[in-house]
């Protein structure tokens, strides 16, 4: 790479101007003649077989236009897809809208179109539908146990899928422990809540044939290739676009049932038809994420060094799957190893159905449950050994010169230097000290915590060969005859800032002005081809995609001003955008010129094709794996259960940083939605399946007041897996903060005995605990 | 997220409205606001045929002061109180709650007569009100009647107003003396009402607590004065196992409610903790 301007350097969001202006696009601002209104009715049960529908009296509801029920439709629209090589997998029907049976609260059972979207609602409130509740589960556990309630009668153990990984001797390593540690982990239903809910608008023009389908989503492509087998329509008559997408965490990585359903409906009915989802559909009808619980068991020896771990763990898959529903649990498995050095590890994952909504990618998808079972374990061992948590962790570090590093679960870590970023944190947090502290203020009997987290964890994905769908990504640049330049990538950024991004890599290739760039994605008719934005791939895959498009860009480029200025390609050099033969600088010409040249094509080298334009796909040859260390300082009051984040410092090393301001904010939404699991968040459904945290108002979404000052530094550690040596970092935040929060709670309550505290960490847990606690020790000492 | 049908009317008078009310019966809503009530009605679990709304009456704003009495109209915002430097200096105790009251869009519609009226059981307002002795001016065909905050709460989203009456003014003391306030909560995190809040206000002289006011909400199904406490801390030097003694007080005869955000246990532990730490908290602004 040239000596670079750009990249590097803290550029301003780009997309920010005309989102605080409120001048973007998002699907519900995108305005069509003629369009139509749909409003779905769903399930108030959560297991009931449907007996009768009545929808007569809202056909006849002031400007409806259709009423349309699941069997009137089953055999025109394909059913939800899932992707999966897994062999055990079990697929449930998932039609768009229920046929003959309802398997969760918020599944859809009618839609109503009608001419605006107050009709439509309203008309909902005029269909009768008689219901015949059936018993339900909403405990993946008891789901498992005999006699429970069957969920699909293809399948009365309710098993969804199993999922086993073994490598290593187990038993030896169990054999040889000098200590047995077990815990039993709760990661608890989390809801995603982009801040965006979903929406789909549809339209159908019949004399061309072709449906354009916008959609608030992370996968335009993929939703394209979909759409066109669920509506049965050629793949070249679809049209995608992700219009503004506010926000993801992985809910919209997903092919969701509406998006069949209103597709299907504009060709129906001939007219557009848009349905924009609420807050309280979004939180029922929209994947969850997490939802494992599991045992761990390591064997250790007395000075802390791990000889073998095992995770037992049960799924909680929801009622039917999603896209990637049983590909979320296999990654916990991938990812146990964390950053230690493990011999032997086994993974057992059995998939559940439950009468709840599917659970799937959700910002770190798997990472984040892994990172807590071995974040957690290792601190327990720890505790039980007597050995400083810090320690620990260095004992069982690989070393840096041990990269590429092969895990026992087969992965082979691209690069890493787990010291280097831990002793960093250590530093700046003052961890000393702050040991200091913490034996003075328990002689105060105040509770101090410190707790750790050294997380390793997976992006850029990834090789097409571990991929449900494919892991290459395209990125396509353009030089216009004038001399700006287009950028057409195949990722779909929802917030994470690849327009400016992309365009800081390509300003530094071309020399040209980040002005003179403009980056486009989401729309399948003018980005010839992707794959999306999730994983923490986009910029480590489709940002490389698109740097090697610059290159090709460059070299035909090369070849023309060669041309032009009769002299060999190799004694041109390239600088502020303009070839010149080396050591007559004044002989030369502009990217500018040259594009122009291209597009008139009057005077080309023979046989090259006109115009300056390339594209290039990006296949990785591994995952790249960032890491870091995060260390949180909290204060808890055994007397409320409040707790009290006294500093939090993040070291995270992702690779080369292309935009720092960018890095900081994945790192801040990451932590904060990290919090939000260690404290305050959790979906919680009553044994007769009703979801009790249905609104904002219940569920506990982090807010600013919540947060602590965060402290964030990096390491830098480039990886070989791509030219640009970028990592990602989208999920960083969230798979480290996490356990960092829960082991410094755990250490400030370690005078009470405490060992452990289920999420979210809420007052009346650490209150219960440490009031427990406290009594046994007075009954002990009486 | 669509409300059910609805008219809207925007009388200009506080007869236009009572009138209104009078004539449409259960049908009829009052809108001030809005901040509670648009959120049912999107919701269709509140669906009233007809919202008449307050916002074009004006003798219902404002924050006054007449002697020893200060007057609030009842559609008074939540910020106005917050920022309002009379009631800073004669009852403090009220911007110091409407402070916490949920984020700065809710402080910026919501309105103090709003919130008393819906008696939302963890509405942060009616403790304050309760503690310093509020009384609630009531208007209806019949006329005016003054009521004790004490006796406005009933229970449950239920208050002593008449279906025709709307709540008009507030009136609260000006505290004088040697005088300290607080008021404190947990707040549940989701919606930032209270699973636990207690308003304090308490008069010293010569070391000793003369006059004490302590409102709980968020504890019970309706907000309510814990007599029992204060009869306990008057007269004494405010010690803080005197304190602790009466705040042990607060649950006696409550039912505390119980839902997925704090049990009925520990709602009740943190009433007796908060009832501590906010009579502490205004004995020290009290200069003790």
């Amino acid at each position: 790479m040239p000596i670079s301007k750009l990249v590097g350097a803290r550029v301003k969001r780009r997309e920010d101007p005309r989102l605080i202006r409120g001048l973007a696009h998002y699907v519900d601002d995108i305005q069509l003649p003629n369009v139509l209104h749909a409003a779905i009715l769903r399930s108030p049960y959560a297991h009931a077989r449907i007996r009768a529908m009545r929808t007569d009296q809202a056909r006849r509801h002031p400007g409806v236009v259709a009423v349309v029920t699941g069997n009137e439709i089953r055999d025109q629209v394909g059913c939800v897809p899932v992707a999966s090589q897994n062999p055990t997998l079990r697929v449930p029907k998932r039609y768009v809208l229920a046929v003959d049976k309802v398997c969760f609260v918020g599944e859809g059972v009618v839609v109503v179109v009608a001419e605006d979207r107050y009709a439509a609602r309203d008309a909902l409130d005029l269909i009768e539908v008689d219901y015949e509740p059936l018993p339900v589960v909403s405990d993946p556990e008891k789901a498992l146990a005999s006699g429970a309630p069957v969920i699909h009668p293809e399948w009365p153990d309710n098993v969804a899928f199993r999922f086993d990984l073994k490598q290593g001797n187990l038993a030896k390593a169990f054999k040889e422990a000098e200590r047995v540690v077990k815990q039993r982990l709760i990661h608890q239903r989390l809801a995603p809540i982009a801040i965006e809910p979903r929406g789909v608008l549809a339209r159908y023009l019949p004399g061309e044939d072709e449906l354009t389908l916008w959609s608030s989503t992370q996968i335009p492509h993929i939703l394209k290739t979909q759409l066109s087998v669920m509506l049965k329509l050629p793949e070249n008559r679809v049209r995608v676009i992700a219009p503004e997408v506010g926000g993801g965490f992985g809910s919209k990585l997903n092919v969701y049932a509406e998006e069949g359903l209103i597709g299907h409906l504009a060709i129906k009915l001939k007219r557009p038809v848009k349905w924009i989802e609420g807050r309280r559909e979004n939180m029922q009808g929209t994947i969850h994420g997490r939802g494992q619980v599991g045992e761990v068991e390591v064997a250790v020896k007395k000075d802390g060094t791990i000889l073998g771990l095992q995770y037992r763990v049960i799924a909680d898959i929801g009622a039917y799957h999603q896209l990637l529903t049983p590909g979320i649990p296999p990654l916990t498995g991938l990812m146990l190893s964390g950053a230690y050095k493990i011999p032997a590890l086994a993974i057992e994952v059995t998939g559940v159905f439950t009468n709840k909504v599917a659970t799937d990618a959700y910002r770190g998808a798997g990472r984040p449950e892994a990172t807590y079972v071995i974040e957690r374990i290792i601190d327990r061992v720890a505790q039980e050994l007597a050995i400083d948590p810090v320690k620990i962790r260095q004992k069982n570090f690989p070393r840096p010169k041990e990269f590429p590093f092969k895990t026992a679960t087969g992965l082979i870590y691209d690069s890493g230097n787990y010291q280097g970023a831990l002793n960093k944190a250590l530093r700046l947090s003052g961890y000393q000290g702050w040991r200091g502290e913490q034996r003075k203020l328990r002689e105060k009997g105040r509770y101090l915590g410190i707790g750790l987290s050294t997380y390793v964890e997976i992006c850029g994905m990834g090789p097409s060969a571990a991929m449900p769908a494919g892991g290459w990504e395209s990125g396509t640049v353009r030089v216009e005859p004038t001399g700006k330049v287009t950028v057409l990538t195949g990722v779909s950024p929802h917030g994470q800032g690849q327009e400016t991004s992309f365009a800081q890599i390509v300003a530094d290739e071309f020399g040209v002005p980040l002005d003179d760039i403009h980056v486009i994605h989401g729309d399948t008719a003018v980005v010839p081809s992707g794959i999306g934005t999730f994983g923490s791939r986009a910029t480590a895959v489709g940002g490389t995609a698109v740097f090697q498009a610059a290159q090709k860009v460059k070299e035909k480029a090369r070849e023309i001003a060669a041309h032009l200025l009769e002299s060999d390609p190799e004694d041109l050099v390239f600088s502020e955008s303009r070839f010149s033969v080396k050591g007559v600088p004044k002989k030369g010409v502009s990217l500018q010129e040259i594009a122009l040249e291209a597009h008139l094509a009057r005077n080309l080298p023979k046989k090259m094709e006109p115009g300056l334009t390339a594209t290039s796909v990006f296949e990785p040859a591994n995952f790249t794996f960032p890491f870091g260390a995060h260390i949180c300082i909290v204060e808890v009051d055994p007397e409320t259960g409040r707790i009290e984040i006294r500093k939090y410092v993040a070291v995270d090393d992702c690779g080369k940083v292309i935009n720092p301001l960018l890095v900081d904010g994945q790192i801040h939404g990451g932590i904060a939605q990290g919090l939000g699991q260690a404290l305050l968040e959790e979906v919680v459904y009553d044994e007769e399946g009703q979801l009790l945290t249905g609104s904002l108002m219940d569920y506990a979404l982090p807010k600013a007041e919540d947060l602590p000052r965060l402290e964030l530094a990096r390491t830098e550690t480039p990886t070989p897996v791509n030219p640009l040596g970028v990592k990602g970092v989208g999920e960083a935040g969230t798979i480290g903060s996490t356990p960092a929060i829960v082991n410094a709670v755990v250490d400030a309550l370690a005078p009470f005995g405490v060992t452990h505290v289920d999420m979210p960490l809420k007052p009346e847990k650490i209150w219960r605990l440490c009031r427990e606690k406290k009594e046994r020790r007075a009954e002990g000492a009486g | 997220m669509i409300p059910a049908p609805f008219d809207h009317i925007t009388p200009r008078t506080l007869d236009e409205a009572i009138r209104a009310l009078a004539s449409h019966g259960e049908e009829a809503k009052l809108l001030a606001g809005g901040h509670s009530l648009l959120p049912m009605m999107k919701l269709r679990l509140a669906r009233p045929k007809l919202l008449v709304d307050l916002s074009r009456i004006a003798e219902l704003s404002g924050i006054e002061a007449e002697r020893d009495r200060i007057f609030i109209g009842a559609l008074t915002t939540h910020y106005r109180i917050e920022s309002s430097e009379l009631l800073k200096e004669k009852c403090p105790l009220l911007p110091q709650t409407a402070r916490v009251i949920g984020d700065v869009q809710v402080r910026n519609r919501g309105t103090v007569g709003g919130s008393l009226a819906h008696a939302d059981p963890a509405a942060d307002m009616p403790a304050a009100m309760l503690a310093v002795g509020a009384e609630l001016l009531a208007r209806g065909p019949e006329g005016e009647r003054w009521l004790k905050a004490e006796d406005f709460f009933l229970g449950l989203m239920t208050t002593a107003l008449g279906p025709s009456e709307i709540l008009t003014k507030i009136r609260v003391p000006v505290l004088s003396g040697h005088h300290g306030t607080a008021y404190l909560k947990v707040p549940q995190k989701a919606s930032g009402f209270a699973i636990v809040g207690v308003a304090v206000w308490l008069r010293v002289e010569r070391q000793l607590c003369t006059e004490i006011g302590v409102g709980v909400t968020g504890l019970d199904a309706k907000p309510f004065r814990a007599r029992r406490v204060e009869e306990r801390m008057k007269g004494t030097n405010l010690a803080q196992s005197l304190v602790q003694a009466a705040s042990s007080q607060v649950t006696q005869g409550v039912s505390p409610l119980d839902d997925i955000h704090a049990s009925a246990e520990f709602r009740a532990h943190l009433a007796r903790v908060y009832t501590a730490r906010a009579i502490q908290e205004a004995a020290k602004r009290a200069g003790v």
